[in-house]
């Protein structure tokens, strides 16, 4: 069967290391869709941020989103690789171009989702602009624009297989190579593997984006939520009519 | 003392929300715009802290153009209370409390003792120090709000409805609280409402507004109650539809000193001193002007 013949493939121990073994290889793709990510960020995140906070440019993130949404990554990148031949440099430009405008759309949307009394407030008080963004918008924010790193980070994990096809290697370098000597059980091993590392990466973010939700706010972002689980005390008053409650 | 010298704000996409509008607010006492929705009494207040500039015109604190001053710091050294408390939602309440302390670089320890204090100061327990607000009563919001207002002891609080989403006991408890506290620390209030009744409780001077921010009438509150300049303003406290023309009901046995009062449409609305039978005179210390307001402050005055 197949899919057993790939797992033996995936746990035979001969395949671990080696030029061709699957360590190195998952490595290499790690290190893909690292940069790419790293650059994304660098990118989305500022750009994400001046959006949300200013309000301005919205229908940028729009437009954005869905026209980048219709870009062929891979014939993106032969493309590329036309004019730069071959290499790691336009790989990283093409995941990354693929990876921004998810970022974007969850830091745009995460800023956007902040209650605006809340962040009027913060201003009447004397926060700087900065100390907002800083101090109440960004973590406020930041499941959401955690859920916008999270989805770039599956869809380059995903793309990145096609390393393989523009001299790189990569996970994707096992489903290449099983497809053009047809051993389907290569291939297929190729396939769970990058599958296993999206699910792993997507399992690691989901957490963390669990752990970033502020105290005091509920996932979701509501405004008023009590977590009973922290009440040590009944609500004590001075001077103040039990009715208060 | 803040002084708004023929200010006028006309917004982006036409309206004009405040057209040249003047007034002198004395230090150490609170002020009460009161007008109906719309009218322009968020844009004045927001004004004195420069969340909104001024289309035209100048406004003075301390016969000092503000227009010089630099909004952030300008704001930090006006305590501002909104009508939702405005408070960050993911810092606990002493965080909240001291937020502003900690920006202007007061040590955590110093910031974090004051914020205590101040939860005393508004009547709050200080077990509710480690509560976020999500925690907390609208009431209970409420206080943290105004005791975050007055975490840099600012000369100047500018309070938006502060009380105007409470249900009306809290309301009335947390009115007679900032009596106290006004008594206490003596700060330049500019109090907005479009509750008359609260103007009225609240203010040491009322100033009544129409659509544009233009002044019906200012003066204390006896005085708008004795002689409202026009229709507008006698309807607007009720004078005009009887209910604060109040009369001896005669109809009524009285229980020795007292008299009962009606309104003009027979409906009782309270008592007045009258040993003998001789109605006696007031003295007209701020808590007596509760009895001009019908029957929401039970319990006090
Ligand atoms: N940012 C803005 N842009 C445009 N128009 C505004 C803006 N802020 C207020 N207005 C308009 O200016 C007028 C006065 O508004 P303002 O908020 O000062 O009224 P208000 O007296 O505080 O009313 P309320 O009692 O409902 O709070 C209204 O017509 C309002 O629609
Ligand atoms: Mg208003």
């Amino acid at each position: 069967m197949l899919f057993a013949a790939a797992l033996a493939f995936i746990f035979d121990p001969a395949n671990l290391l080696g030029e061709k073994g699957i360590l190195p290889r998952l490595m290499d793709h790690l290190l893909y869709t690292g940069l790419s990510l790293g650059v994304a960020l660098l990118v989305g995140i500022p750009i994400g941020l001046i959006i949300g906070h200013t309000g301005k440019g919205k229908n940028f993130v729009i437009a954005l989103t869905g026209s980048f949404r219709a870009i062929p990554t891979f014939g993106l990148l032969l493309f590329i690789i036309l004019f730069t031949g071959l290499g790691l440099g336009p790989l990283v430009f093409v995941l990354a171009i693929l990876a921004i405008p998810p970022i974007i759309a969850g830091a745009y949307s995460g800023l956007d989702a902040v209650n605006r009394e809340t962040i009027d407030a913060a201003r009447a008080i004397g926060m700087t602009e900065w100390q907002i963004l800083g101090k109440v918008e960004i973590p406020l924010a930041l499941p959401l624009i955690l859920g916008g790193i999270r989805s770039a980070t599956l869809q380059i994990i995903a793309t990145a297989t096609i390393a393989g096809y523009v001299g790189l290697t990569g996970l994707g370098r096992f489903l290449i190579e099983g497809l053009a000597l047809h051993d389907y059980t290569l291939a297929f091993a190729g396939a769970i593997l990058v599958a296993a590392l999206a699910l792993v990466a997507d399992g690691i973010l989901a957490l963390i984006q669990r752990l970033v939700v502020p105290h005091g706010v509920s996932r979701g972002m509501a405004r008023t939520t009590t977590r009973s689980g922290r009440r040590t005390a009944p609500p004590a008053l001075t001077g103040t009519p039990i009715t208060e409650g | 003392m803040i002084e708004f010298r023929g200010v006028s704000k006309q917004f982006d996409d036409g309206t004009l929300a405040v057209d040249d509008f003047s007034l002198v607010i004395p230090s150490h006492k609170t002020v009460v715009l009161v007008g109906s929705s719309g009218c322009g009494k968020t844009t004045l207040l927001r004004m004195i802290n420069r969340m909104v500039d001024p289309t035209s015109g100048s406004i003075l604190i301390d016969d000092e153009d503000i227009a010089g001053l630099e909004p952030v710091k300008l704001r930090r050294r006006i305590g501002y209370v909104m009508q939702n408390s405005g408070l960050l939602p993911h810092r606990k309440v002493i965080d909240n409390v001291a937020t502003v302390p900690l920006l202007e670089g007061v040590p955590k320890r110093d910031a974090y003792a004051r914020a205590m204090e101040l939860l005393d100061t508004v009547g709050l327990d200080r077990s509710l120090a480690n509560r976020y607000p999500s925690q907390l009563s609208g009431g209970q919001q409420q206080r943290v709000g105004v005791a975050r207002g007055l975490a840099v002891d600012p000369n100047i609080l500018l309070m938006d409805e502060p009380f105007g989403a409470v249900d009306p006991i809290v309301r009335a408890d947390l009115q007679q609280e900032l009596i106290r506290l006004q008594q206490e620390l003596g700060k330049t209030i500019v109090f907005v409402t479009h509750d008359i009744d609260e103007a009225f409780l609240l203010g040491d001077e009322v100033v009544i507004l129409q659509v544009g921010a233009q002044i019906a009438q200012q003066g204390t509150p006896s005085e708008i109650l004795a002689n409202p300049t026009n229709e507008f303003v006698a309807n607007f406290i009720g004078v005009g539809r009887g209910k604060r023309r109040l009369s001896v009901d005669g109809s009524v046995e009285s229980n020795g000193n007292d008299l009962v009062l009606v309104d003009s449409a027979g409906h009782a609305a309270g008592v007045v001193d009258a040993p003998g039978g001789v109605i006696a005179n007031g003295d007209s210390s701020p808590k007596s002007r509760s009895i001009s307001n019908k029957t929401d402050q039970a319990g006090d005055a």
